[in-house]
């Protein structure tokens, strides 16, 4: 009998001791952290996708707190909206920023860029750009192995099985950017979305000689300038016989697309073109 | 019989063009010679359109301290200087020369006479090897100058000469033996001269038995060269397997040959400096093996730096109508060509031509477990583990998994009995590694 109230009793206090020893420590070493946090972590998406700049969800939460403005910071997953309430939790003003949604700059299906020769090795891009130009003629295009595909978490983007190019899902795509990082020829961008979704892009990363890139590829951007001289707004640039538009200035006015000699110009989601009577007559 | 100790591979060996008489490979119509030939920095032109040029004239300098110069391996007129595309189908800068006729510089001694007093001070030798842009020859292109250079505070003890050609097919070394070994020797002597040492070990695998003896006969009068039979195992010719195999000696992790002592160069390399110093010949041309087991006439051929590739398999018979891939290098460690009109290069030890039945790689499967890639791996990694850290992009793992010690000689890809690309992907860690420790310094 004594046996067991030895034990009971040394156990007993033992606990009473260290819970002592742990509450002196508690009070040592405790940290404050801001509740807001938690308050601003709780609106967030929880993807800890990276596409924000920082570590993960929370970490971008910190930066939201210590921040004096909520300039510049943007959760891409959640938007406007997210950032709204984001502003709510902090008592600030929320600063509206346009959507972006990534878009792929290449245009070179199996249809439109012949195959010169077969790859069978690993099916990774970033291995088989390690290792050579790829499959078509033209060494700057996408390379249909998908690494884009995984790095995705949203599952907004696939390969597509007959032109072998990535799609993106318009609906799905949040613009965190992990596939941007993952094109190891660096052909998806983000860009804004544009309203209702109407944007207009050159679907070409060709930078060879005209000749040279359109003999790979039938829908290659040529560098011609053509749609450079017709655009009103200077919106668009040609480096390195490759056009760039610059998404900040165009005003989607279409007429780069109808200029472009061999359709690298892509628009996407416009209502269709009036018949070019009806316009002569307006 | 001796040979290193961790892992290895022994693939059926296939050397058609053993024991065929070296020829030489006519010249080219046009001749492109690639700025960018050595490990390390691309050379600088120093002709301009235009020039004209003869066998061995300077075109382009050395563009940093890890870099060759480069000459000209034909006589003509530089048609002009500009990006033509190479084997991996990327632009990359060359000097084009039209070919007229076949004069040579004045200077190089053109004679077959054996040289074989060394009349060139250890300075002297190795500005001769530097002018004469020589790199390594077994494949590596290292600029040789460099490799004869210890940094200051590490001494070198001894010298390898590699001429093991462990690779499959390829047979230009073991034919150079035959053909040119007194050269060889004399060769071997400037470069005990170069770096100072009082030994020297040639590596000969056992397949070759003919070399071997004609070697030691020759190696008896010599003070100091010893011939040293190897057994027949891939990965031999790698730089730290070489050293294992020949004086027990492991080069530690991340460190260079100098640090136990041994300086490693190609047999094709020794005879190169032969010609360098003692006929003042810069490298312009060299032994390359064209085989397979559909092309006509495998062959050994001399063949000038610049020549097409398609004229050098023309001249064995032309392509074969199944050909599947044709491979620049052996077939372990080379590379897949884009195009045949890439031209011939001072690494080009070989070409090899398969038929599209062995050339296609099979589909990749699970992993089993089976350990294989472990057993074999020549530098004692885990080639199935860094395989899947490099999926996962764990970096930090894979270089604590070391995974930088790789020599990639792929011996994980060819035993792996689910075919996975074990090497494509340490390969891609590798770069990615490297890049990450690159940016720490």
């Amino acid at each position: 009998m004594s046996d067991i109230l030895i034990t009971v009793l040394t156990l007993g206090l033992l606990g009473a001791v260290s819970a002592v020893v742990l509450y002196f420590v508690a009070q040592k070493f405790k940290v404050y952290e801001d509740p807001r946090i938690d308050d601003v972590e709780a609106v967030l998406p929880a993807a800890n996708c990276g596409g924000c700049g920082f570590a993960g969800c929370r970490n971008f939460a910190e930066a939201c707190v210590k921040a004096e403005t909520l300039d510049g910071l943007l959760c891409p997953v959640g938007g406007n909206a997210v950032m709204t309430q984001v502003a709510a939790a902090l008592g600030q003003e929320a600063v509206a920023s346009d959507p972006k949604i990534a878009v792929v700059r290449c245009n070179g299906s199996c249809a439109n860029r012949a195959h010169t020769n077969t790859y069978d090795g690993a099916q990774s891009c970033a291995i088989a750009v390690s290792l050579y130009s790829g499959e078509t003629g033209c060494s700057f295009g996408c390379y249909g192995l998908g690494d884009c595909e995984l790095s995705c978490q949203f599952d907004a983007l696939y390969i597509d099985e007959k032109t072998k190019l990535p799609v993106i899902d318009e609906d799905k795509c949040t613009s965190c950017g992990a596939c941007v990082k993952a094109c190891p020829k660096m052909i998806i961008e983000l860009r804004k979305k544009g309203p209702k979704s109407r944007r207009i892009y050159v679907s070409c990363a060709n930078k060879d000689k005209g000749g040279v890139a359109k003999k790979a590829c039938s829908v290659a951007c040529i560098g011609c300038s053509k749609c450079q001289k017709v655009c009103a707004f200077e919106a668009i640039s040609v480096e390195n016989n490759l056009a760039y538009i610059d998404d900040t200035k165009c005003r989607l006015c279409r007429k780069c697309v109808a200029e472009c000699p061999t359709a690298a110009i892509v628009e996407l989601n416009f209502p269709p073109r009036k018949e070019k009577v009806e316009a002569l007559a307006d | 019989m001796k040979t290193f100790k961790i892992g290895g591979i022994h693939p059926a060996e296939n050397k058609f063009s053993a024991h065929q008489k070296i020829q030489t490979a006519p010249l080219p119509k046009q001749a492109v010679v690639m700025l960018g030939q050595n490990l390390g920095a691309p050379a600088v032109a120093v002709v301009e359109k235009g020039a004209e040029v003869k066998v061995g004239t300077l075109i382009a300098k050395a563009g940093g301290f890890v870099s060759a110069n480069v000459h000209s391996p034909v006589s003509g007129k530089v048609a002009k200087i500009d990006e033509v595309v190479d084997a991996s189908g990327y632009k990359r800068p060359a000097i084009i020369i039209d070919v007229e006729g076949d004069e040579w510089e004045s200077r190089i001694d053109r004679s077959e006479d054996l040289v074989k007093d060394i009349s060139a001070s250890k300075e002297d030798i190795l500005a001769k090897i530097a002018d004469a842009g020589l790199v390594g020859l077994g494949g590596a292109t290292f600029p040789t100058h460099i490799k004869l250079s210890p940094p200051p505070g590490k001494k070198a003890e001894v010298l390898i000469i590699n001429a093991v050609e462990c690779e499959p097919y390829l047979t230009s070394d073991h034919q150079l033996m035959l053909e040119k070994s007194g050269e060889i020797l004399v060769g071997i002597r400037i470069l005990m001269k170069a770096i100072g040492v009082t030994r020297a070990i040639v590596g000969i695998e056992n397949n070759k038995p003919d070399a071997i003896a004609l070697m030691q006969k020759l190696a008896q009068n010599e003070l100091g060269i010893e011939i040293c039979p190897l057994k027949v195992q891939y990965p031999q010719g790698g730089e730290k397997q070489l050293i294992d195999a020949t004086i027990g000696r492991q080069v530690p992790s991340g460190a260079l040959p100098i640090e136990v002592g041994a300086v490693v160069q190609n047999v094709g390399t020794a005879f190169a400096v032969y010609e360098a110093v003692q006929k003042n010949k810069p490298l312009i041309e060299r032994i390359i093996t064209i085989t397979g087991k559909s092309i006509e006439k495998p062959s050994n051929l001399l063949a000038r730096i610049g020549t097409p590739l398609s004229e050098l398999i023309d001249f064995c018979g032309g392509l074969p109508e199944d050909t599947g891939k044709v491979i620049g290098g052996g077939p372990m460690m080379g590379k897949a060509l884009l195009n045949l009109e890439v031209p011939m290069t001072k690494g080009s030890s070989g070409l090899l031509i398969m038929p599209s039945l062995e050339a296609e790689r099979e589909k990749m499967r699970n992993c089993i477990r089976c350990a294989k890639c472990v057993n074999v791996c020549c530098m004692g990694v885990e080639p199935y583990l860094l395989m899947s850290l490099v999926e996962n992009e764990m970096w930090t793992e894979a270089e604590a998994a070391h995974i930088m010690d790789c020599v990639e000689c792929g011996s994980c890809s060819f035993t792996c009995p689910a075919a996975r690309p074990l090497l494509d992907y340490v390969r891609l860690g590798k770069n990615k590694v490297g890049a990450i420790i690159r940016s720490r310094k």
